[in-house]
């Protein structure tokens, strides 16, 4: 069985489509990376998942239950950590979690090795009021909250927007050793570079998957041969390249520069000579395997004159 | 040349909290200087210093060639600001956000359209003047928002997380207007998470506890940590923090 | 159980950790019985009355002497003519002024009818309204006793007006304690209630809550216990107060009102889930219960207006306010001493008012975002 099963889920606001035609599985015990910007369905698909919302068409399941007709069974073994913190400000680190333990009719004594390893960095604060953590703490806190229960799917919408290169190091960390305890991980993020930490991916954009799977299997259909180029001035280079013979896009990626070309009618070779005579310093040009983000933009980029009027995310009620 | 922003000495305390510890730096005027810094290691209250909203406990300078302490107000009128959390009104139509700013900065009606007709004809938005804000994509909400910063000429740009979860290729796009802007002369001050922007920055600035711990340009900080990566440069400088936020 | 507990327990919390919204609470009803008890006094007394007439007409002493006799009202001066009366009320020397027609008292005899006139000063409507109406009240006595002295002919208009009814001696306190009462107990119970549920919407917990196993009516009874054991604490602040500083009686049976008390209290928070369910951020909570239950409960439910002077349809209407019913059975427990077979017409309708609502909120709670 899968851990989580969609089958065609489409969802409106209004006049807004906020998914369309979404069918995905989820196999047990995997970590599974729902990638894309603000504004692709990933909240609204979240909501649909957790029972907080109902489709407009299609169907899905949690553990092999209904999201519509078996709600009240889902409830009881998913854990969900919305994209912004939302614990009670006003109550202290151990009377949150208790509550959210006596909630799902446990305790934390009883599941404590279940949270030991995240809430054991913050149990020194355990009196102190959860508004007045630090951003990492309060995900921690969040986090073992919603692990509390032991649950058997868990959901995480966009855990590290916002959270500084280090801390999501640290909760990425947190995540696969939450995944070696067996609990399927659903997780959302706007981070291209996160998705090789999933075992799979979706990339969605504009309410629908514009690729699924491994990570590697993902940068496999990347259709063109890519090259890195560097040279001095950069950004004027970025324009000399985006002009020249066989480059079918050219964008830059740190100090570097992407660029996609049509192998049958240029090299590296006739780049780099390219861009030493039109004056470009210090440059080098090699060929590189693509990234998630390269795969992203190419596949983005055509299916970009679906959505254009497409507004925000579901985020609102 | 003259620097666009000289800090010396800058302090701010809470109490008994010290947010910012004794910072210095200059930003060139025309360059782009990325502001990094863990959550919590005292960024944003930095820039609210240097935006005029907020007076240090200690310490002082200038931006703009105006006095942080005694100038708040000359500051702001030339200085730009954009925040992905505050932008724009998205219950206005985008040639009423263009006005309503253009108003706020002193503009006179005739630069007014003006400044709407080129905004708009640069971002290739003539089609949009009459949609509202909120029916807009995230990402030109955000090169509108920046454009608009930039409504009175201002000699520095704040930009606070710009591109927070705008899709890459809009990311990039967004960075190309920030290249066009300084081609101008236009000095930019830019906050970021994603370390592969820190790369398209003349200088960074790291923050960790409230100090500086290292300022310079990418290629020197990857050289001086033996890294290939801004990631990486950051890894390191954030790993010494100490303290919560 | 435990889980509701849980529930419970976390409510006290909130409330009790929000301490500047728990001093407005408990101080607001003690701020308002003061406000009503001394700032707004709806009685009169010593109204400064001037006359201006010849008081050498017997008919015209008798009723000077009436005027000055009434415990409200006591003569200031007798003016010479009428164009002294502005002077006087904007030195503030008087209240009104009543003139007397000239030959008053022969017309009054011959024909039934001597023309006089009441002057207020409107410049405080409110009082203008009531002083003229005591001055009326005195005019009229005395016209009955000449009517009624005259042979058995009814020649003088005396059709007695609403107003009349009005008991010149009542202290407004009897008025406003179960006004303030009802008014207290709809504000704490509604808008705590639904701001309290909206801001779990707002923060993004009810998301959390809605995710779990709960089941919602224990969520909302959880919030709504903490409100009822704060209203408690205000009715006995308010019932003390009226008791021991206004003086108002305590005729009828504690009991009795305090089990009417809790009926009402289950009626506001009815309406506060219902609010709840309908506002998704606490300002639009806030607005929905400030402008959708107070004004009308004030304006409607007789604390300030009396119902029986409203116009017909406003009289409709007022019937659909509950604080309107709590008001009535709360004035004849407290005021006439009554007992229960008096007021079971109110108490059923609040009754079923409460049902209502009650059973509507909790079907429209969502399970749902």
């Amino acid at each position: 069985m899968n851990a989580i099963e969609i089958r065609n889920v489409g969802k409106s606001y209004g006049k807004i489509r906020a998914l369309s035609g979404i069918s995905l599985d989820v196999e047990e015990g995997e970590i599974f990376g729902l990638i894309g910007p603000d504004g692709a369905g990933k909240t609204t698909l979240f909501r649909i998942l957790t029972t907080l919302l109902l489709a407009d068409e299609g169907e899905a399941s949690v553990m092999g239950f209904d999201v519509k007709k078996d709600y009240e069974s889902i409830r009881k073994i998913i854990g969900y950590m919305p994209g912004r913190f939302s614990l009670y400000q006003d109550l202290s680190v151990e009377e949150n979690l208790e509550f959210f333990a006596t909630v799902f009719g446990t305790t934390v004594k009883e599941n404590y090795g279940v949270i030991k390893d995240i809430y054991s960095q913050i149990e020194p604060f355990k009196d102190r009021r959860a508004g007045a953590l630090s951003g990492g703490m309060k995900q921690k806190l969040a986090l073992s909250c919603a692990l509390v229960h032991k649950p058997s799917v868990l959901f995480l919408d966009e855990p590290t927007t916002g959270v500084d290169a280090v801390s999501r190091k640290d909760f990425w960390n947190m995540l696969s050793r939450i995944k070696a305890s067996g609990v399927t991980v659903f997780v959302s993020t706007p981070y291209m570079d996160e998705a090789s930490l999933c075992d799979r991916v979706a990339l969605m954009m504009h309410g629908r998957t514009i690729d699924e799977g491994t990570p590697a299997q993902i940068v496999a259909k990347y259709p063109y041969r890519l090259l890195s180029v560097k040279g001095k001035p950069m950004y004027p280079l970025l324009k000399y390249l985006r002009g020249s013979e066989g480059v079918l896009n050219c964008f830059s990626f740190g100090s570097v520069h992407h660029l996609a070309i049509d192998g049958s009618r240029t090299d590296a070779g006739k780049i780099l000579s390219g861009i030493s005579e039109a004056g470009f310093t210090d440059c080098e040009v090699h060929e590189i395997d693509p990234g998630i983000e390269d795969c992203f933009m190419n596949l983005a980029g055509q299916s970009a004159d679906n959505g254009k009027f497409m507004s925000d995310d579901g985020k609102r009620d | 040349m003259e620097n666009a922003i000289e800090i010396h000495g800058l302090t701010k305390k809470f109490g008994n909290f010290t947010a910012v510890d004794n910072i210095s730096f200059t930003v060139r005027t025309g360059e782009i200087f990325g502001f990094l810094g863990a959550n919590g290691a005292g960024k944003t209250t930095a820039m609210r210093i240097l935006c005029g909203l907020s007076i240090p406990t200690a310490g002082g300078g200038t931006v703009a060639g105006f006095d942080i302490v005694r100038e708040p107000e000359k500051i702001k009128k030339h200085i730009g600001y954009m925040s992905q959390k505050f932008s724009l009104y998205p219950d206005l139509k985008v040639w009423e956000n263009i006005r309503l700013f253009g108003g706020i900065y002193g503009l006179s009606g005739k630069e007014i359209s003006d400044k709407t007709a080129a905004i708009l004809s640069r971002l290739g938005m003539e089609d949009v003047r009459d949609a509202f804000v909120a029916s807009l994509p995230l990402g030109w909400k955000q090169k509108l928002s920046f454009s608009i910063a930039m409504i009175h000429d201002p000699r520095i740009v704040f930009l606070d997380e710009p591109t927070g979860g705008v899709d890459p290729e809009t990311r990039r796009r967004f960075w190309e207007l920030i290249y066009e802007a300084t081609s101008g002369g236009v000095t930019v001050f830019v906050t970021t998470h994603y370390m592969d922007e820190a790369e398209y920055c003349d200088r960074v600035s790291v923050m960790v506890d409230g100090r500086i711990e290292a300022l310079d340009s990418p290629d020197a900080l990857k050289r001086r940590y033996g890294v290939n990566d801004m990631d990486a440069v950051f890894r390191v400088l954030a790993g010494r923090a100490v303290r919560e936020e | 159980m435990k889980e509701f507990l849980a529930f419970v327990r976390k409510e006290f919390q909130h409330i009790l950790r929000d301490k500047r919204t728990m001093l407005i609470v408990l101080i607001l009803p003690v701020v308002q019985m003061i406000l009503f008890g001394f700032a707004v006094r709806t009685e009169i007394e010593n109204a400064r009355v001037d006359i201006v007439g010849d008081l050498s007409d017997p008919e015209v002493r008798k009723i000077v002497d009436r005027i000055d006799n009434n415990r409200y009202l006591e003569v200031a001066e007798v003016l010479p003519s009428p164009n002294c009366i502005t002077s006087r009320f904007e030195k503030n020397k008087a209240d009104v002024a009543v003139c007397f027609g000239m030959d008053f008292g022969t017309h009054l005899r011959k024909e039934g009818r001597g023309s006089v006139k009441i002057i207020g000063d409107g410049s405080d409507p409110n009082s203008a309204q009531m002083i003229v109406n005591y001055v009326m009240g005195v005019l009229r006595s005395e016209q009955t006793e000449i009517s009624s002295s005259l042979s058995g002919q009814d020649a003088v208009q005396t059709a007695p007006s609403v107003q009349l009814m009005y008991n010149p001696a009542m202290k407004s306190a009897y008025n406003f304690v179960p006004g303030v009462m009802g008014l207290i107990m709809m504000v704490i119970c509604s808008m705590m209630t639904s701001v309290s549920i909206v801001r779990e919407k707002e923060s993004g917990t009810m998301e959390l809550l809605l995710v779990s196993p709960v089941k919602p009516l224990w969520i909302i009874v959880s919030k709504v216990l903490p409100y009822l054991f704060v209203s408690t604490v205000n009715f006995a602040t308010i019932l003390l107060l009226s008791r021991y500083v206004m003086g108002v009686p305590m005729r009828g049976s504690l009991l009795l009102l305090s089990v009417v008390a809790v009926l009402f209290v289950f009626t506001s928070l009815s309406l506060g889930l219902l609010i709840s369910v309908v506002a998704s951020t606490q300002k639009s909570a806030l607005l929905l219960s400030g402008m959708g239950l107070m004004m009308p409960t004030v304006l409607l439910s007789g604390i300030i207006f009396p119902c029986e002077n409203m116009p017909g349809i406003l009289q409709c209407l007022s019937h659909l306010i509950p604080a309107k019913w709590f008001i009535i059975m709360v004035k004849k427990i407290m005021i006439q001493g009554a007992g229960f077979p008096y007021i079971i017409k109110e108490f059923c309708i609040l009754a079923g008012m409460t049902a209502f609502l009650l059973t509507l909120s909790v079907k429209k709670f969502r399970i749902r975002l």
